[in-house]
């Protein structure tokens, strides 16, 4: 029989029994439906995760170190590397050069200081860190009550949500649900705090004229060979709360409070390496303890950090972690796709169950046909046809479906984001190939269970079918 | 054999010690068992016997759906034995044309489909079929109701619809199972009538199993009785003049 018979008979038939054939074909659509939808639930969220780590910064960033640094982060490089001794101090200069470096889009030094900070008189101890204004499109601004800096050398300070809280002497028990940025942030918005610090001065001799919006306390200079350390105090407006943690990667040592970086390189606080590089450094020369070497893309992470290895500085990155990460999407690919296939599976007995009762209901037919001169593959095709119908059929209407619930799911999820202050995400994601694999898929399976239905049909014995009334 | 006046000499169906035989159970049912006979092309013979003789199993062997335990048919020159199902099924689509008691048209299926249905198994061209349907209709006379489905017929139209069918492919052979059956016996007349005209003017040849001898002898040239599976005699019809129906309506 010829392909546009087979299809007209075939979609004759599944007229037929109309009701039989469109719950089968919606149990195919749910399935596919499933499939869809939680291959793409895989796909977004694989496409946010990635996202949201080149947004963190976490893929993209080197830390630079000296290697007389102890706190280095790879001991065994320390080991086989050069003598402390002879190392390279990090330094402006050396900041210039590896900025200079290709695929370096900025290195900035991170300028990190415990210190004592005022709020309403009272004196909160924390540690500080200051931020380069690209750290603007960081995610962990995102959610940010307030604004982010006016400019980098403003007296401004973000703070994290955990220090807020600290502030406003809110330290909620164990298992409470957490205070909301929004309601945090109310209070504190607007106010300022006192930052204590002490300041590392060139001049030891003569102690730093107060400037306008310095008042100096106390003349605390230490009697040193290259410069004194005065106390100084800065007024600082609060401009911003930030619920995530920004510097989550760095562990014990993460700030909870930041300044912009001109405004806390023009402090010139004291840092700790000052005292362990003083005999090496130029007197009028700061000395970073660590930079952060920010590259245009992940993959060139590997590169950049050989290349600053060669000018003899420890480096830290974590590139090694987005391999584990692409495994484990691979891995929760699989598990969506077996989870979603098992209700395609279901509905695949679904259609055999349908053909087999078709054969049972039509076997007079099929004996009429067969009288008539059709051949097995005559049958056998007719009954495949309409096993591959059904599946095109509920291939499309499970891929809308899917398609569908996915947006619900987003739109869903969405109004939960916003209740809880986050922003809205989109972690669902159909790309053009599953809608194409989707119908694919759904189209194999039914002619797979189209299989047995339609050669029990061929085989049928035409005089047996006939004289069955 | 029995001479058979009004065909040619070329023999149609031709079988030898012809055997089918199947289990039921523990019993072995012989539902033909060794039968020997000729039809000659264009001639128009009816099988007779009671309900269990094995008629009808014979005709399933000529139609080429049952193949024989044993012995052989020839059809047209094929030796229907050893043709394969393909061929088999190309055998039944072209040489033969098959009508049933109970009509078997396709009850989802207007009239016009129904008789389209061998000619889509054929693959003759979409442009053709139409004509070939509807002179198909025309010649038993039901071209206004090729839209219905047979459930919306009566009997004899429904019969007729399924002689169209049969027709459509030109086939040389006709069989017919208890074709008026089902109908009352004026419309089995009808029926038979243009069974015969199909014989007569189409050069059809006509094997019809029936039960009723006085069908077979208004319309059948001869007349072969079956009996447990065996052929027990065959009896020749007068020739055309002597017969009323051979000059229309008795």
């Amino acid at each position: 029989m010829k392909l546009p018979d087979l299809t007209e008979l075939a979609l004759r038939n599944l007229r037929e029994s109309v009701l039989r054939n469109s719950l089968t074909t919606i149990g195919i659509s749910v399935g596919v439906a499933s499939l869809v939808a939680m291959l793409s639930l895989g796909i977004g969220l694989q496409q946010m995760a990635s996202r949201r780590l080149v947004k963190s910064g976490l893929f993209d960033t080197i830390i630079v170190t000296s290697r007389r640094e102890l706190r280095g982060m790879s001991r065994e490089e320390e080991r086989t590397g050069p003598n402390p001794a002879e190392s390279r101090v990090l330094d402006e200069p050396a900041r210039q050069e590896i900025e200079r470096l290709p695929n370096v889009l900025e290195a900035y030094p991170d300028i990190r200081f415990r210190t004592e900070l005022r709020y309403e008189d009272k004196p909160h101890l924390t540690t500080i860190s200051a931020l380069p204004s690209s750290a603007q499109s960081n995610d962990a601004f995102e959610g940010m009550q307030g604004s982010f800096f006016s400019s980098e050398t403003a007296a401004e300070v973000i703070l994290q949500k955990s220090f807020a809280e600290e502030l406003l002497g809110k330290t909620q028990p164990l298992g409470a649900p957490e205070p909301s940025v929004a309601e945090l942030a109310q209070p504190l918005l607007g106010k300022e705090l006192l930052m204590r610090y002490a300041q590392r001065a060139a001049a030891p001799q003569q102690p730093a004229p107060p400037k306008t919006n310095e008042t100096a306390s106390a003349d605390n200079s230490l009697a040193a060979a290259a410069y004194s350390v005065v106390s100084r105090e800065q007024k600082l407006k609060i401009v911003g709360l930030s619920d995530l943690d920004v510097e989550s990667m760095r562990g014990p040592m993460r700030a909870k409070v930041f300044l912009p970086l001109k405004l806390a390189e023009s402090l010139h606080v004291m840092q700790p390496t000052d005292v362990s590089e003083i005999s090496r450094a130029a007197s009028d020369q700061t000395v970073y303890s660590s930079i952060s070497v920010r590259v245009k893309n992940p993959a060139q992470v590997q590169s950049v950090e050989d290349a600053i290895k060669k000018l003899g500085f420890n480096t830290f990155s974590i590139v090694d972690a987005s391999r584990g990460l692409r495994q484990f999407f691979g891995v929760l690919y699989a598990f969506l796709g077996i989870f979603g296939s098992l209700a395609l599976i279901v509905a695949s007995i679904g259609i055999v169950n349908t053909l087999v009762m078709a054969i049972l209901e039509r076997r007079r037919e099929i004996g009429i046909m067969k009288a008539i001169g059709a051949s097995d593959r005559d049958v056998k095709s007719l009954f495949f046809a309409e096993a591959g119908a059904m599946g095109i059929l509920g291939g499309i209407a499970g891929v809308i479906l899917g398609w569908a619930i996915g947006q619900v799911i987003n739109f869903g999820t969405n109004i939960y984001l916003k209740r809880q202050s986050l922003p809205p995400e989109h972690f669902w994601a159909v790309p053009w190939w599953l809608v194409v694999f989707g119908i694919l898929f759904a189209v194999g399976v039914s002619l797979v269970s189209g299989r047995y239905p339609a050669g029990r049909a061929a085989k049928l014995d035409p005089v047996q079918a006939l004289r069955y009334e | 054999m029995t001479a058979a006046p009004m065909s040619s000499l070329a023999v149609a169906v031709r079988s030898e010690n012809l055997c089918r035989h199947y289990h039921m159970g523990e019993t072995l049912i012989r539902a033909v068992d060794g039968v020997s006979l000729e039809v000659r092309a264009g001639e128009f013979v009816a099988l007779l016997g009671s309900s269990g003789s094995g008629k009808s199993s014979m005709l399933n062997l000529i139609a080429g759906l049952d193949r024989p335990t044993s012995g052989t048919v020839v059809v047209q020159n094929r030796d229907l034995a050893k043709l394969s199902r393909e061929d088999l099924a190309k055998y039944r689509l072209h040489v033969v044309g098959m009508v049933f008691q109970s009509f078997n048209l396709i009850p989802s299926m207007t009239l016009a489909e129904n008789v389209e249905l061998p000619l889509r198994f054929a693959e003759v061209d979409r442009s053709q079929r139409e004509n070939l349907v509807r002179e198909a209709l025309d010649r038993v006379g039901l071209r206004a109701r090729k839209d219905h489905r047979p459930s919306e017929l009566s009997g004899g139209e429904q019969q007729r619809a399924a002689l169209a069918r049969a027709l459509i492919n030109r086939p040389q052979l006709l069989l017919a199972d208890e074709p008026t059956g089902n109908l009352d016996s004026h419309t089995g007349i009808e029926i038979m009538d243009l069974v015969r005209e199909f014989n007569r003017q189409l050069g059809m040849t006509v094997v019809m199993v029936t039960h009723e001898r006085a069908l077979a002898e208004r319309y059948a040239e001869r007349m072969i009785f079956l009996a447990d599976g065996k052929l027990t005699h065959e009896q020749p019809n007068p020739p055309a003049g002597a017969q009323p129906g051979r000059q229309g309506h008795a």
